[in-house]
């Protein structure tokens, strides 16, 4: 019996990624995790349960945040893809990177890329959130270090930047 | 000012490894790849107990694409390991003890492969009976998972006279409390990359919390010394004492695959893979039995505790060991007798988790103090104010407190934030709605570090670079509690420099000495102990290089904000980048060694008594709820968390354990339960091991109490497990404070608050059945 990955065909795509665009041959069932982590190396947007539950591997997808082990690769043709490694301008840190340095938001790590995404979502939506719409906003994105408290303050912070 | 003691001890400096977390370019476990990489993947046990008769590997060796399959025959050295008692199979060869074990590893090209490979793997088993209740497990006629007896561990403490302390109670209050498996839930599931190394033995990197026990452990399995297996810790996604034996499971299995193929091998769990396979906190069945007199005061102890130590030994004789030291709580009684017993099951095997043994007990204890107030009509503040150690206290284990014991502070400062005798009183009395209020409050006593569990000593290296930049390094080990930013501070308060001139270097066995395991909130104080000897060993080389330089005298000089200045006048000599550079020319050692053994303590296991740990820390935390008499759902609506850590190193992280301990241990106490049924677990991913998110966790009021201790560096002690270990019970009177009704089996989800008891989903979905009505025994003798 041959296997599905030999049988399936590639789908052309076009779509951008980190502000870089792409043409490319993508397999139909590819997640788009497993895309940016093993095809273009893309390693800061995390694998945690691979069932859309914890966030880590959370990406914008034309502005709105998803969780990139629920999308396949073709999903994204024709729209644009920003993952933790395109979030700042060159040296310059985006503000919610900044903010989440300052606040001691960051512990272990692991989730943070997700939830800077998140956050960016939130904040390009809502540049003054209050404290109940930030932990509305971040409920799927789960952190086992922080208790969450010095990420709602980050981006509360953040949000004074923008 | 206090604060301008130091320049850059309890600043809240930013962490040194934060820049690559938040750009993407912090390198996990799973981020490491290199060109011809094999996958490997485990076949895992099909039934949680069972001997194995056969183990068929030729078809899935046939397989294109597969470069290797191995069993335990494949081992060359020792076949299982483990830290105290050595039984756990790397793959299983004689039995499956649970449904975690593995019994064959596979390499192939891609993991598609690896994985269809598994299933080629034909495995001929005798299923056996099953155990998994601990005091079942302990009947004669209970079927054996190691030997002839499945109790491996009985420890005891003994003070006065048991009987005599009954005989002299008004009251006996006997209680029975249960608590369940949880998950440590790090959101990076383990991974590791083997390579073969260039001239011989085996390289590893990855997610790997004890670095020097499981390199022990490799080195043993491949017959290898050890300066040939070198194991580097990738930037660690959270472990909470979870990635120990798990680990090195992972590393042995894997080191073997890239022995045997000559290539690199990558190995990735799945959080499914995870959760089947690792360990967890321990379950623990208590029995508390308490005699006090009418005033309040508590004349005996008994205590009796079967630990589930699942399928093996693991961490288990130190956990537990913990739990008999700590059983009794802060509190005077002149006559102890508790006993914890540990029993092997067909369950998850149990181990070291964030706590260690503490919040189990901790939830009978404060449990029992509160019932004990109601019973002589005190409130839960009095009756700790009562009971609470004071310096020169004698604990159970018949300890000396000669230290700042600042049990009585932290209650006050805590009780005294929140109003909490008024709202206590308020609360009581409340008139009938369906949302009710109530609070509670906990507190602990805690010891420093490892204590009479073994051997402890940790070192730390500080060199400083012609330049004036410094690197750090230490066998003590970073998984996001921010051990290396500690470090980091104490090195540069000593050396004058500011916190941009240091890198430290991810932990390596191969460059750092052993300094044992990352564990018992030991970081700081021994590591950053290290670091500040390093660091005065440079200090001083480059302080007579000053003098030389300068023709001042070394009193008259100092180091501060990255110059050598006079301290007198204040005035900069040189920069500290000048300094470095002629003490380098003057050949000179710019390189410094720091070890730290800690003081001495003692243990006698069979009498059961002893100066158990060197120091102790004290919390308080109070918990606000509001419950919904209807649904059972419990709201955290405030929280004041107090500990004394004895010197805040860095204010922000110190900060984050405190709310990161409150919402572990706030899962503990309302959602989290890791249910294993007849041996087969029951959630394997978050869509059903519900941890707290953003919306479940209250605004916490931290109180930072530092009280130095002489025993660690500027004072410092310890704070990661402290905040884990009394959230739950805190939560758990305060719905007692809301609804009188008790909660004596942890978590206090829906049904446990609404209905009184657990319900457990049997066969079809759906249906409901309710649980055997659990023992609490309830009877007050009153003489």
């Amino acid at each position: 019996m041959k296997k599905v990955n030999e049988i399936m065909n590639k789908v052309k795509i076009k779509t951008t990624i980190n502000n870089r665009s792409y043409k490319l041959d993508v397999l139909p069932n590819q997640t788009l995790l497993n895309f940016l982590r093993e095809e273009l190396g893309l390693t800061g947007t995390k694998c945690g349960c691979e069932i859309g539950e914890c966030g880590a591997c959370t990406v914008l997808i034309n502005g709105e945040a998803v969780n990139s082990c629920l999308v396949l690769v073709p999903q994204i043709n024709g729209k644009e893809v920003l993952t933790v490694e395109g979030l700042s301008d060159g040296e310059q840190l985006h503000p919610l990177q900044k903010s989440f340095i300052e606040h001691g938001a960051v512990h272990c790590g692991f989730c943070t890329p997700g939830l800077l995404m998140t956050a960016k979502s939130l904040l390009d939506e809502n540049p003054d959130p209050t404290e109940e719409e930030i932990r509305n906003a971040i409920a799927g994105n789960l952190c086992r270090c922080t208790g969450y408290i010095q990420v709602v303050e980050a981006v509360k912070n953040a949000a004074g930047e923008y | 000012m206090e604060q301008d003691k130091y320049k850059i001890i309890g600043k809240p400096e930013k962490r040194v490894d934060v820049l690559g977390k938040v750009t993407g370019k912090a390198k996990f476990a799973d981020d490491y790849n290199v060109k011809h990489q094999l996958y490997g993947k485990v076949l895992r046990a099909k039934y949680p107990h069972a001997r194995i008769l056969k183990i068929d590997t030729s078809k899935a060796k046939n397989l294109p694409g597969v470069e290797a399959v191995l069993t335990a025959d494949d081992i060359p050295g020792s076949k299982v390991f483990g830290i105290v008692v050595q039984n756990q199979s790397i793959l299983a060869f004689d039995k499956v003890r649970y449904l975690g074990d593995g019994l064959a590893i596979v390499a192939a090209k891609t993991k598609e492969i690896a994985e269809e490979a598994l299933e080629l793997i034909e495995v001929e088993y005798e299923v056996l009976p099953v155990v998994t209740d601990p005091e079942e497990a302990i009947m004669p006629d209970a079927p054996k998972i190691h030997g002839d007896n499945n109790i491996f561990v009985h420890h005891k403490v003994r003070k006065g006279d048991i009987e005599k302390g009954f005989q002299e109670a008004d009251y006996i209050i006997e209680r029975k409390f249960k608590t369940q498996f949880i998950e440590h839930s790090y959101l990076e599931p383990e991974a590791i990359l083997a390579e073969p190394a260039e001239h011989g033995g085996v390289r590893i990197i990855g997610s790997v919390q004890n670095l020097f026990s499981s390199r022990r452990s490799v080195a043993a399995a491949l017959n290898l010394p050890l300066n040939k297996v070198q194991i580097i810790q990738s930037t660690l996604g959270g472990s909470f004492g979870g990635k120990d034996e798990v680990m090195t499971a992972m590393c042995c299995r894997a080191a073997l695959l890239a022995i045997k193929t000559g290539k690199p091998v990558k190995m990735v769990n799945t959080r499914e893979e995870s959760m089947l396979e690792s360990y967890k906190r321990h379950p623990y069945t208590m029995y508390y039995k308490w005699g006090i007199k009418s005033d309040g005061s508590i004349t005996a102890m008994e205590i009796k505790i079967y630990a589930d130590g699942g399928a093996y030994a693991s961490m288990s004789p130190y956990v537990t060991w913990r739990s008999v030291v700590q059983a009794t709580g802060p509190y005077y009684c002149e006559n102890v007798k508790t006993d914890v017993i540990t029993v092997y099951t067909n369950n998850n095997y149990t181990g070291a988790m964030r706590g260690f043994g503490s919040p189990q007990v901790n939830f009978a204890i404060e449990s029992m103090i509160d019932i004990i107030a109601e019973k002589v009509g005190k409130d839960p503040l009095e009756i700790r104010l009562q009971n609470g150690f004071e310096k020169g206290a004698i604990t159970a284990t018949g300890q000396k407190l000669e230290h700042n014991v600042s049990l009585k502070e932290v209650l006050l400062k805590a009780a005294k934030e929140i109003d909490f005798q008024n709202k206590w009183r308020e609360y009581k009395s409340q008139s009938d709605a369906p949302i009710k209020r109530g609070i509670g409050i906990a507190c602990s006593y805690r010891g420093v570090s490892l204590g009479a569990e073994g051997t402890d000593a940790a070192g730390t290296i500080v060199s400083v670079q012609t330049d004036g930049s410094v690197i750090v390094s230490s066998g003590i080990t970073d998984m996001g509690q921010g051990a290396q930013t500690q470090m980091c501070q104490i090195a540069a308060e000593v050396l004058g420099i500011t916190m941009d001139r240091i890198v430290f270097l991810n932990t390596n066995t191969s460059r750092v000495p052993d300094s044992g395991p990352t564990v018992a909130s030991r970081g700081t104080i021994m590591g950053g102990y290290a670091a500040k000897r390093a660091a005065e060993t440079v200090r001083s080389t480059l302080m007579s290089v000053a003098s030389e330089m300068t023709g001042y005298d070394v009193e008259v000089l100092d180091l501060k904000d990255n110059y050598l200045i006079d301290k007198d006048s204040g005035e900069r000599l040189a920069s500290f980048s000048e300094l470095a550079a002629q003490c380098f020319k003057k050949g000179r050692p710019m390189f410094g060694f720091g070890w730290y053994k800690s003081p001495p303590t003692s243990w006698h296991e069979e009498n059961g008594y002893g100066n158990a740990y060197f120091t102790f820390v004290y919390g308080t935390n109070i918990a606000e709820v509001e419950v919904d008499t209807e649904t059972g759902k419990v709201n955290v609506i405030n929280f004041v968390s107090a500990h004394d850590l004895g010197r805040a190193i860095n204010k922000q992280t110190v900060l984050g354990q405190f709310y990161g301990g409150v919402a572990m241990g706030l899962g503990y106490g309302l959602l989290e339960e890791f249910e294993i049924e007849d041996g087969i677990p029951k959630q394997l991913n978050f869509d059903e091991y519900l941890l707290p998110t953003a919306k479940d966790i209250p605004n916490i009021k931290a109180i930072i109490v530092e009280n130095e201790d002489a025993a660690g560096p500027f004072g410092a002690k310890s704070i990661g497990e402290p905040t884990n270990e009394i959230a739950a019970p805190a939560i758990i009177n305060a719905i007692y404070n809301a609804t009188g009704k008790r909660i004596y089996e942890l978590p206090a989800n829906l049904e446990r608050v609404l209905l009184g008891h657990k319900l457990t989903r049997k066969g079809e979905r759906g249906s409901v059945q309710k649980e055997k009505e659990e023992l609490i025994i309830e009877s007050c003798k009153i003489k």
